[in-house]
């Protein structure tokens, strides 16, 4: 018989180490399901890891894919930092897309230069409203924040199927479900000429070191992360756990929203049905994987990115099946809870 | 067992050099063969699905077509596809990651493509794009679409006869004219055989998502509908009628094996007509920007595996009104057509043509409630 013991001091290295060994198991199991499949590995794993970023095109579509799982992964480890359990950044996505996307359709080419700031500001303050009320409802009735905010993602989601196919619909669109494409103004500037990356990435990257400061050096971070984990002892020192609640929640609002925002008036330039992919569920594996440190968090959400467009090559240059890019995202996300679970535990024979 | 470990290294590396060298082998000669007509390189064909190839209807038909198209033309085309593409920003990216590899026939099937394969077909303007429902065109990119109304209308007569609460289901993905058109032609064939028909209606706005179209199938049941349709993209639908004992219709591929009780007929589509013209086309260098738009005459559209538990005399009715609407003799859309608003559309004897028909956005009257976001 085997029986899991809890070691007495878990390994700092290793928690560091855990998403890099969960990737080198990610790559073998990988290989060996390449190889099951009839492919050769070596093949199958430089379409996943190396094609995607052999060109210049390549390069930006992995940093646009990364923009928004970064963003919303620097919000998500915020809120498990303190203890807030938000995994509606989907719902907070969706709607600073919507509030941008409004704000967007507004324009006109006799807009103001530099529009696209306040379609920006615009997602992040919908992103944080959606946020608020997931942080009002647990403030004051002591709502479980899991499930509303869970449940207020599909009610994002169901806000802007109303709005797509209702008062924001294209009047010359057949009455498909797309809003008006916006005008130019609206659009943040691509930073590459050519291909879809935008400022977008710069934006996430300047959020990533703001998230930095505020975490590693700032007062209220640091009040932020006492409260989360040791409530009573943050309560001896005046720290207020509310105080956790709203900031958490409304800093990964604003940040989702601001994803949101730069999705629509991104790549896309218009309202769609469909605009996120799952981009904020997809974040929570994301902060884990990053273990909800904003450094590791950019490492994740590369190597997320990485995933998907590498499923995507493989269907096209091997004639793999889709299901190939949630296999391994799921092998990843196995591999790390197994290392994770090593760090706190060893086996011993009983 | 180092040394052991060691030898399998070794032994490895060797198989690995054997590979490549036997590889190097396979290598087509060149000079062995030129003797003919010299061979060129095969079209690359790529297709972007929306849904997984195996979703059994919508995608699972596009497949078909695909795979029925490399059927015929063999060495003289290579095709490819990726599938489970989101009608997110992600669809641009394997649109032109396509076109980047060298395909010069690209087949986008389904509505949210339209942007982004425009976006890439400025882009590549050696490149011919095919997309599917849509109504944007450029000069190097056409949409296609089927008279799926056509098949509905066929099922909507066989449904009118095998219902027995006079209230047929109808599980709606998204609000468009395709859609609604369905709804309505599905009521309208029904209505031909059984004037008391009434057509419930649950929108899942989605086009593959089996959980949520088996839950709006549910509903509709648990409304009193027995006899169902769904202008969604899997088998879910037919699967609950199944389950709960009434009867259904496959949609998009031959759906029997879903639901043997419960299937009365598939309403299928047939696209490999289609990509066989459009493949030969661009093979013979006559491709062109044009709009079509294929029924039961073009063989793009039928009724099939029609169910035992039909009657002869019904199953009578539904091939006689196929061979009309083959020969072109019979058009769903002829007056006198009301709304379900009581307002009249078509008067008697009017026919619909084919801009009416493509700005369908009202119920016929008996088709309950109203169509969403159409005030």
């Amino acid at each position: 018989m085997l029986r899991l013991e809890a070691r007495p001091i878990p390994s700092t290295l290793m928690g560091y180490a855990a998403p890099v060994i969960a990737l080198l198991a990610t790559v073998v199991f990988g290989s060996i399901l390449f190889a099951t499949l009839g492919k050769n590995p070596v093949a199958g794993l430089t379409v996943f890891f190396i094609t995607p970023l052999e060109t210049v095109r390549g390069l930006t579509e992995v940093g646009l894919k990364m923009v928004p799982l970064l963003l919303c992964a620097l919000g998500l480890a915020l809120c498990y930092r303190s203890n807030v359990w938000n995994i509606g950044a989907e719902g907070q996505l969706v709607v600073g897309g919507i509030v941008a996307g409004g704000v967007a359709l507004l324009a006109s080419p006799a807009s103001i230069p530099g529009y696209f700031l306040l379609v920006l500001l615009a997602g992040m303050a919908g992103g944080m409203a959606w946020a608020a009320i997931t942080a009002w409802l647990r403030d004051s009735f002591n709502a479980n924040e899991i499930l509303v905010s869970l449940m207020l993602s599909y009610v994002g989601g169901l806000l802007l199927l109303y709005l797509v196919n209702g008062p924001w619909k294209d009047p010359k669109g057949f009455n498909f479900p797309y809003s008006k494409t916006f005008d130019a103004v609206a659009m943040v500037p691509k930073l590459v000429p050519g291909t879809r990356l935008t400022w977008g990435i710069v934006i996430a990257f300047l959020a990533l070191v703001v998230i930095w400061i505020f975490v590693a050096r700032s007062k209220a971070g640091f009040r932020l992360q006492v409260a989360g984990h040791a409530p009573l002892a943050a309560r001896f020192a005046g720290f207020s756990a509310r105080e956790g609640i709203w900031m958490s929640l409304l800093i990964c609002g604003a940040l989702a929203g601001l994803a949101g925002a730069l999705e629509v008036a991104g790549p896309l330039g218009q309202l769609t049905p469909q605009f996120s992919s799952g981009y904020g569920f997809a974040a929570i594996i994301v902060a884990w994987l990053g273990r909800l440190h904003p450094g590791g968090c950019v490492f994740a959400a590369f190597v997320m990115a990485l995933i998907y467009i590498g499923g995507e090559l493989s269907q096209s240059r091997l004639g793999l099946p889709a299901a190939i890019t949630g296999v391994f995202q799921g092998m990843l996300l196995l591999s790390l809870l197994t290392a994770d679970t090593f760090i706190h535990y060893r086996l011993r024979r009983v | 067992m180092l040394n052991a470990r060691r030898s399998l290294f070794l032994g490895s590396m060797v198989a690995a050099a054997i590979l490549v060298t036997g590889c190097g082998k396979e290598e087509p000669k060149p000079a062995a063969k030129a003797v003919g007509a010299p061979k060129t390189e095969p079209l690359k064909v790529a297709f972007a699905y929306v849904g997984p190839v195996g979703d059994g209807g919508w995608t699972f038909a596009h497949d078909t077509g695909r795979k029925e198209a490399e059927k015929e033309f063999g060495d003289r085309i290579k095709t490819s596809y990726v599938e489970n593409v989101p009608e997110s920003a992600d669809a641009e990216r394997v649109i032109r990651d396509m076109a980047t590899q060298g395909n010069k026939l690209i087949f986008g099937t389904t509505f949210g493509y339209m942007e982004p394969m425009l976006k890439v077909a400025t882009e590549f303007k050696d490149v011919k794009f095919e997309h599917a429902t849509g109504y944007k065109t450029a000069d190097n990119m056409r949409a296609y679409d089927v008279r799926a109304y056509e098949g509905a209308y066929v099922a909507g007569i066989i449904a009118g006869k095998m219902t027995k609460t006079n209230t047929l289901g109808f599980v709606a993905s998204i609000p468009i004219p395709e859609v609604v058109r369905n709804i309505n032609a599905y009521t309208l064939g029904a209505q031909s055989v059984n004037p008391k028909v009434k057509t419930k209606v649950v929108w899942v706005n989605k086009w593959f998502d089996p959980g949520k179209e088996s839950e709006a199938a549910t509903a509709l049941i648990n409304g009193g509908a027995d006899v169902l349709l769904q202008n969604t993209d899997s088998s879910a639908v037919l699967q609950t009628a199944e389950k709960m004992g009434k009867l259904a219709f496959g949609w998009d591929s031959n759906m029997t094996a879903y639901g043997p009780k419960a299937h009365l007929a598939s309403a299928i589509i047939n696209w490999a007509p289609y990509y066989k013209k459009a493949i030969g086309e661009a093979l013979k260098g006559s491709w062109k920007v044009e709009t079509n738009w294929w029924g039961m005459k073009e063989g793009a559209i039928d009724v099939i595996a029609i169910g035992e538990m039909v009657p002869q005399d019904v199953k009578k009715m539904a091939e006689e009104k196929k061979a009309e609407i083959k020969e072109g003799k019979f058009n769903v859309w002829t007056g006198p057509l009301v709304g379900n608003d009581g307002k009249e559309v078509l008067a008697k004897d009017a026919k619909g043509d084919d801009k009416f028909i493509a700005g369908i956005m009202f119920y016929v009257r008996g088709v309950e409630g109203k169509v969403p976001s159409n005030k």
